[in-house]
């Protein structure tokens, strides 16, 4: 059985208002050597056989199709080790 | 004319776009988002509040119900659909209509009568109104933010698909100012506010929303004349 990340990001161009506030937040904790904070999802996919090319490329599908909106984020996929 | 009004898990706003459809002199037929059945309706309406938890995005579940199943080939095929707030949601997210809706500007859920202006008024839904008329609209919405690529934004503006913008600075960081879209047919319409809430000036601010629903069935009278 094998696992597969898949992290989705907001595209650079869209606002974060999630991170600002998340940025804000840091500061007043006294983090000041965070300049910037982005939000994101992490997936883990658990499959019944193993993570070869063809699973990958089965899950790019659902990541394009499902997990990620293309028109506002962008993914990544890897198996977990 | 027979309007259809899908009700997902979490729908907040059917009743009322069920009544503004009578209140049009339209019967309000109700659709089931566990149905794969439109029932045989002229058009239908896709109402606010929330589907399926909105887990993942707003609408990104709901998209793939079976009553939209049947919805999507039908409104492509020319059937005049409107989607309110969690309804445009799921419209962008079933592609009928392009971009996306995201968290607003602010953070802050927004919940305020707003002043609208319509910029087409010719789709199946504004076609009662005049190009440039004030609407007092209720918004009410925490991921509002219209939100499309440049090339994309070019194209709405260029070929009249922006079907209602915020009157003033919008609200919630909405791209150029919109609030509401159509598909290049201009019988499927999406937007934030909420017309349904504003059909008599008993219960909403205005009767301005009353607009939408007439629009549709002077449409459809029109066609069938």
């Amino acid at each position: 059985m094998a696992r597969v990340i898949v992290d989705v990001m907001l595209k650079p161009e869209i606002h974060d208002p999630q991170g600002e506030a998340v940025l804000s937040a840091t500061r007043r904790l006294g983090f000041g050597g965070v300049t910037g904070v982005r939000q994101g999802k992490r997936f883990e996919l658990e499959l019944d056989g193993p993570a070869d090319s063809a699973a990958l490329a089965a899950i790019e599908e659902l990541a394009r199709e499902l997990l990620a909106n293309p028109v506002i984020e962008e993914f990544s996929l890897h198996p977990a080790e | 004319m027979r309007i259809g009004v899908v009700t997902f898990p979490g729908s907040l706003d059917d009743t009322d776009a069920a009544r503004a459809v009578r209140y049009a002199g339209a019967e309000a037929v109700p659709l089931w988002h566990a149905d794969r059945d439109l029932r045989g309706v002229d058009a239908v309406i896709l109402p606010g509040g929330f589907s399926y938890g909105d887990y993942l995005r707003c609408g990104a579940i709901a998209r793939f119900s079976p009553v939209m199943a049947e919805l999507v080939p039908a409104a492509k095929a020319g059937l005049p659909v409107l989607g309110i707030c969690n309804g445009f949601q799921i419209l962008c997210e079933a592609h009928l209509l392009p971009g996306a809706l995201t968290r607003n500007a602010g953070l802050r859920f927004i919940t305020r009568d707003v002043p609208l202006t319509v910029a087409n008024a010719s789709t199946a839904w504004t076609n009662g109104y005049e190009s440039g008329q004030q609407l007092l609209v209720p918004l009410k919405s925490g991921e509002g933010a219209y939100a499309a690529g440049p090339a994309t934004l070019d194209e709405l503006e260029r070929t009249g698909r922006v079907v209602v913008r915020y009157a003033g600075a919008a609200p919630n960081g909405a791209a150029r100012g919109i609030a509401g879209i159509c598909d290049e047919a201009g019988t499927v319409v999406g937007l934030m506010p909420h017309p349904e809430h504003a059909i008599d000036p008993l219960t909403g601010p205005s009767a301005d929303g009353l607009g939408f629903f007439t629009s549709v069935v002077t449409a459809f009278a029109g066609a069938r004349g």
